[in-house]
């Protein structure tokens, strides 16, 4: 019987076969934590005697949810995360890189193969390089920093076979909601879900990832797209990994497979108070925005900012909205700022903000008030999630966030002339 | 004990909103549990009194703040058709029962409702409904009391290759 790219991964790093519903205790190659989830992970840690970390290397250390410190606890958790790290002898990046699934990911620390788990659950975005990466709690985390292991319940996998050439300002932030629409927000509990055809194949590192970071959404346990020449060339300037076969077998079992074809589809637009909730962009076309917000660990990165700029071309954003965009990263902030992008933004009346979450969990800057709506380029439209519980939000592509904040209501994309 | 009733997909934003989470007391916690969409859960939850949802209760972040917060409110079980995978391996690490029954959506809002674990069964007007058994490998953590309590004197673990790295 053949394997799935996933349980090929748990028998690699298991040194035996290993086949999907079996629980292992599997050894973890990196652990991420930030200042959310991180100050309790490390004091479970201590709780559980925790000593020294299992690979001072192993462990990634960063904030980005509250950055620059918005709040006196906010300050006292990078301070207690940053003793940490000293004391441990853990390389900090503190505040300084961005959103941590961007920076675990440019810098190389989840290649092909490995095993990878933070505090944090869109940590599913590493599959997008061939990583088999999953969000835990703290207290699993806990256990992960003194063992280098964990539990594990090996997943079956999903087949998302993706077919078709995207219309223009249509991509992978509207084919994934459609996806999640497609298989709901609890249709791959406890699953894998595989990105695969020629679709995925011809998509950049940065639409995988976007696709990769929202298999949560469906409940999903990772998403995971299989190294090509893409992946390769992607870290052969971040690590020293070097290019090695790691696929699903033709005759791998999945737990499902599901086909799409992308050559009709529209922009997509999930409705609050679900991700699940998407529809074509025509069925809420003029619905009024108070705030764009163009960023996020799913769509921060510098093809994002790229696609909105493109869609901007001359225009000006609304004065009716505010515009948030924030870069995912530093590394993505400069290519932005070079390209003159940045310049580009604040000119048309965008507030450029540095690399962090921004408004996506709704405990730092950005957040909305009653009866408010917000369009977002980030991964969650739950009730209050931005702020308010009175307030709304709708998840979209960064080409169509830019063209609603030009006109200040939800717009298709592909009806704004440069 | 009372039944706290709630549809499907109540996510962790609204089980605890983002604001919240420099918070780790659980008992300080349990003062915003479920602000966004239940005002007076907070107010008049009482110990002792059990959640019951439908499908998919805790989907979204990994936030452990969660549980703590229904913990910290002296909820003990959470009774729902289905849980987030990562909610449900939370609550077991932290002491708050993940109860997957099939029926939840039968139990009515305020209802008296008392759980037999030993037996496997919750009770509610007169009515039982099935819970099934939690799996083998997390019944260990919840026997030793949560997976601190489980950690806490182990030097070692064995990976599957038998070995650590």
């Amino acid at each position: 019987m053949g394997k799935t790219i996933v349980e090929k991964i748990f028998s690699s790093r298991c040194g035996r076969d290993v086949e999907a519903g079996e629980v292992v205790m599997a050894p973890i190659d990196a652990a991420m934590i930030h200042d959310i989830t991180g100050p309790l992970a490390i004091q479970k840690f201590r709780e559980m005697n925790g000593g020294r970390v299992f690979d001072k290397k192993g462990v990634i250390i960063l904030f980005d949810h509250q950055v620059p410190a918005d709040s006196i606890p906010a300050a006292e958790n990078h301070a207690y995360m940053r003793q940490f790290a000293k004391e441990q002898d853990i390389h900090n990046y503190d505040l300084r890189e961005g959103v941590c699934h961007q920076v675990v990911m440019e810098k190389g620390l989840a290649t092909p193969g490995k095993i990878v788990v933070g505090a944090d659950s869109h940590t599913c975005m590493y599959g997008a390089g061939g990583a088999f990466a999953t969000g835990i709690g703290s207290t699993d985390m806990g256990f992960v920093l003194k063992f280098g292991a964990l539990y594990f319940r090996v997943p079956q996998t999903i087949l998302a076979r993706v077919k078709g050439t995207f219309q223009p300002r249509v991509g992978a932030k509207d084919l994934i909601l459609s996806i999640v629409h497609d298989i709901g927000a609890d249709g791959a509990t406890y699953q894998a879900v595989e990105f695969a055809g020629p679709t995925i194949r011809d998509m950049d590192m940065a639409g995988r990832m976007t696709c990769c970071n929202m298999a949560i959404e469906m409940g999903g346990k990772a998403g995971i797209v299989a190294p090509d020449e893409t992946t390769w060339a992607y870290f052969k300037e971040r690590s020293d990994v070097a290019p090695f076969p790691l696929e699903s077998d033709p005759d791998a079992k999945y737990s499902g497979v599901r086909d799409y074809d992308v050559s009709r589809l529209a922009p997509q637009v999930a409705v609050p108070h679900n991700v699940d909730q998407g529809v074509d962009v025509k069925e809420v076309a003029g619905t009024h925005v108070d705030q764009v917000f163009i960023g996020s660990c799913t769509n921060g990165r510098f093809e994002d900012l790229a696609e909105a700029a493109e869609v901007l071309g001359t225009h000006r954003f609304s004065d009716e909205v505010r515009v948030l965009i924030i870069p995912a990263s530093r590394d993505e902030y400069l290519k932005a700022l070079r390209a003159g992008l940045i310049e580009r933004f604040v000119e048309a009346g965008a507030l450029v903000e540095a690399p962090c979450c921004g408004p996506c969990m709704g405990g730092a800057i950005g957040l909305i008030g009653p009866g408010e709506v917000s369009l977002s380029t980030s991964n969650r439209n739950f009730k209050g999630r931005q702020g308010s519980a009175e307030g709304k939000v709708y998840l979209c592509s960064p080409a169509t966030a830019a063209a609603s904040a030009i006109y200040g209501e939800i717009t298709d994309p592909r009806e704004v002339r440069s | 004990m009372r039944a706290w009733k709630f549809g499907d997909n109540i996510d962790t934003d609204a089980i605890i909103p983002g604001r919240f989470l420099t918070i780790y007391d659980p008992k300080e916690l349990a003062s915003h549990a479920f602000e966004g969409i239940r005002h007076e859960f907070a107010k008049s939850v009482r110990p002792g009194d059990v959640i019951v949802a439908g499908r998919n209760f805790g989907c979204g972040s990994s936030r452990e703040h969660a549980p703590h917060a229904l913990s910290g409110a002296g909820v003990r079980f959470v009774i729902a058709r289905t849980f987030a995978r990562i909610f449900y391996r939370n609550a077991i690490n932290v002491g708050l029962l993940p109860l997957v029954c099939e029926d939840a959506d039968r139990i009515r809002d305020g209802a008296e409702i008392s759980v037999d674990i030993e037996k496997g069964f919750v009770e509610s007007e007169g009515a039982r409904y099935r819970i099934e058994p939690v799996p083998d490998f997390l019944q260990q953590i919840v026997n030793a009391g949560g997976l601190v309590d489980y950690a806490k004197d182990l030097t070692e673990v064995e990976t599957c290759t038998g070995s650590r790295r």
